[in-house]
């Protein structure tokens, strides 16, 4: 988990402080940072046939599944190598072979696909489930609500898993929504809604854990909701002078990597050694995949042109 | 054989399709155990069972993004929108995730949303509408608009079959209006193919859905002046076949577009835009437009009378042309 986390972070460091900066990058760019534990606590013990609905501050669900540093970093270039061939751009991406289903920016719209991922597998008597992200912004469009709904009036095995980073771009929650906590609304669709603090990878990994049991057993959907924080602005070119200091702060000290490392060093299970050689090993392959993608071709103009339709 | 209505023809589309081909199942408001609002999918239930046969709640937009995700996992889900008006509810899933996920990540979405769209019923400005041209607009999507029995079938299996989301708006002045004999053995209409319903030599009528009956009724009118009218069924919007319109138009040099969604905006912009690219020289008169007008669909008799275009809307400008 902290292997996965600490990619996450160097990665999404690398793309936001300088990648970015340079020039190299020039769409937008949101990253998940301080909120790593919950993508990475999330989807630990998943089953590689399990899909996983991302939004985009969960990088790290494509490092899970196998997707490298490399594909995700010529995405953001819009190089032909990435995920998507240049058509788009950051975390608007998937892979059916990585059973990893694109989100759009319309948020919430996730919502009820993976209500029909869910069900395509309970159709045909699948033991697989789905987990879905989505923030605490995305909860306030219509779709998330029949989706909500959805899912659980068609008993989908859906496991919602909500990043509450509290900010929707510049929107703090209390003004997104009248009810104090996303998972209140869980009760009104007839499903659980538990609360976690996000930024504990192993609280996040147990109550999803709990909740991909419940739908792989037929017990239907659930909501687990990830209390966390964003520590950037919306994307790379938002400086969020809108959040109070005090707030990032706060949550500095709460940061989950640092709290994973501590908590690890306590139980023993993680000497300076170890750490320093997983610090490095992080680095080096950051490194290493910034020197391929940037040297991978970018798309012929043409190729805008294709794959609109099924080509055979 | 006896004969078969179009909506008739659908329900045996979809039937043949479902049984031949595990992966399809229907899903929308009332389709399950009322067999739909229209019963396109009456005794479906029964036949297939409620793994198959699937009753939602009331959300157009769920409903297709369900089929979507259902879709990507392997599926064919055919949603019905109760009413093609209520489609809208629905834009966003259908313009931005189905249409676009196989050009971004190269995923396919063969999904089927159909719905009963068109006027003539006295439904009102929510019950009556030809919402197409949202969706012709649309790089991604297919649009069907069939008007005979054995298209509306042959439509609906290439539809099911098809590896890329298709819209498939049914006519519903035509459900229980069209009816003919059908072939025994298993066939398809392929999407992206007119037909020509009535060979002529003076005017082409590119129309379809149930303007393409106002058209050939014209034509009959017509007749016996000596006007000959070749008439034209698109079938389908998304994509359309240049090929037959054009052949046609350089066949009998005068152009009547007809169609009863309305006129800003409509396909007769799109085709007159091609003839006059592709056909200029051929063309021995303006090309004609007949739509409904740029309102909502009025509600009261005389006033949607008004609204959809008549036959002698199309025998009124077919004269014009002809002395043109």
């Amino acid at each position: 988990m902290l292997y996965y986390m600490k990619l996450t972070r160097e990665l999404e460091d690398r793309i936001e402080r300088k990648l970015y900066r340079q020039g190299k990058i020039l769409g937008g760019v949101y990253v998940g940072r301080g909120q790593e534990a919950i993508t990475v606590g999330a989807c630990m013990d998943l089953d590689g046939n399990d899909a996983i609905c991302v939004s985009h501050r969960d990088m790290a669900a494509f490092l899970m599944r196998g997707v490298t540093p490399r594909q995700i970093l010529a995405q953001y270039m819009g190089r032909k190598t990435g995920l998507t061939r240049g058509k788009d751009g950051n975390m608007h991406m998937g892979s059916l072979d990585h059973n990893l289903i694109a989100f759009i920016s319309m948020l919430g719209d996730s919502i009820p696909i993976a209500a029909g991922v869910g069900l395509s597998y309970r159709l045909r008597g699948m033991k697989q489930v789905t987990v879905c992200f989505f923030g605490d912004g995305a909860s306030s469009r219509g779709d998330w609500h029949e989706g909500l709904n959805m899912a659980s009036v068609l008993k989908c095995p859906v496991v919602y898993v909500c990043n509450n980073n509290q900010y929707a771009y510049s929107t703090p929650l209390e003004q997104q929504m009248a009810v104090e906590n996303v998972a209140d609304r869980a009760s009104a669709y007839g499903m659980p809604g538990d609360i976690v603090d996000g930024n504990d990878v192993v609280a996040v990994w147990q109550a999803v854990n709990r909740a991909v049991e419940r739908a792989r057993g037929g017990g239907g959907p659930s909501m687990v909701e990830c209390k966390s924080f964003r520590m950037t602005g919306h994307s790379a070119h938002d400086d969020a002078r809108y959040v109070p200091k005090e707030l990032f702060e706060y949550w500095e000290k709460r940061d989950p990597i640092t709290r994973l490392e501590t908590s690890m060093r306590d139980l023993g299970d993680l000497t300076e050694n170890k750490l320093a050689e997983m610090n490095g090993r992080v680095v080096a392959e950051v490194d290493e995949a910034v020197e391929l993608a940037d040297n991978d071709p970018y798309p012929d103009p043409e190729d805008c042109l294709t794959g609109v339709y099924f080509e055979g | 054989m006896g004969l078969t209505t179009y909506v008739e023809a659908i329900r045996e589309g979809i039937r043949e399709e479902m049984s031949t081909d595990e992966r399809v199942f229907v899903l929308g408001e009332d389709v399950a155990v009322y067999g739909g609002a229209f019963k396109v999918t009456a005794g479906m239930l029964e036949e297939f069972g409620e793994n198959r046969v699937i009753d939602t709640p009331i959300s157009e937009s769920g409903i297709v993004a369900t089929a979507i995700g259902a879709a990507m996992m392997g599926m064919r889900p055919v949603a019905e929108m109760q009413f093609a008006d209520f489609i809208s509810c629905a834009f966003d899933q259908i313009t931005n995730f189905a249409a676009k996920c196989r050009y971004r990540w190269g995923a396919g979405v063969p999904i089927v949303v159909r719905g009963p769209s068109g006027g003539g019923i006295h439904g009102g400005p929510f019950h009556s509408q030809n919402p197409e041209m949202y969706f012709v607009h649309t790089p991604g999507l297919k649009v069907v608009c069939p008007a005979t029995a054995y298209d509306a079938k042959g439509l609906i299996k290439a539809a099911i079959r098809d590896p890329d989301p298709v819209i498939f708006f049914e006519h519903k002045f035509l459900y229980r209006r069209v009816k003919e004999e059908l072939p025994g053995a298993d066939y398809v209409v392929p999407l992206g193919e007119a037909e020509v319903r009535r060979a002529g030599s003076d005017i082409s009528v590119i129309t379809y859905g149930a303007m393409v009956f106002r058209a050939l009724d014209a034509a009959k009118e017509l007749e016996r002046e000596g006007i000959d009218l070749e008439v034209i069924d698109l079938r389908s919007l998304l994509p359309w076949d240049r090929h037959t319109v054009l052949e046609s138009v350089k066949k009998t040099n005068k152009v009547i577009l007809l169609h009863e969604a309305t006129r800003t905006g409509g396909f007769a912009g799109e085709l007159a835009a091609v003839i006059a690219e592709e056909a200029f020289e051929h063309l021995d008169g303006p090309i004609r437009r007949i739509t409904a007008p740029d309102t909502p669909v009025p509600y009261s008799p005389p006033m949607e009378e008004f609204f959809l275009p008549q036959v002698s809307d199309v025998v009124r400008v077919a004269r014009e042309l002809n002395d043109y």
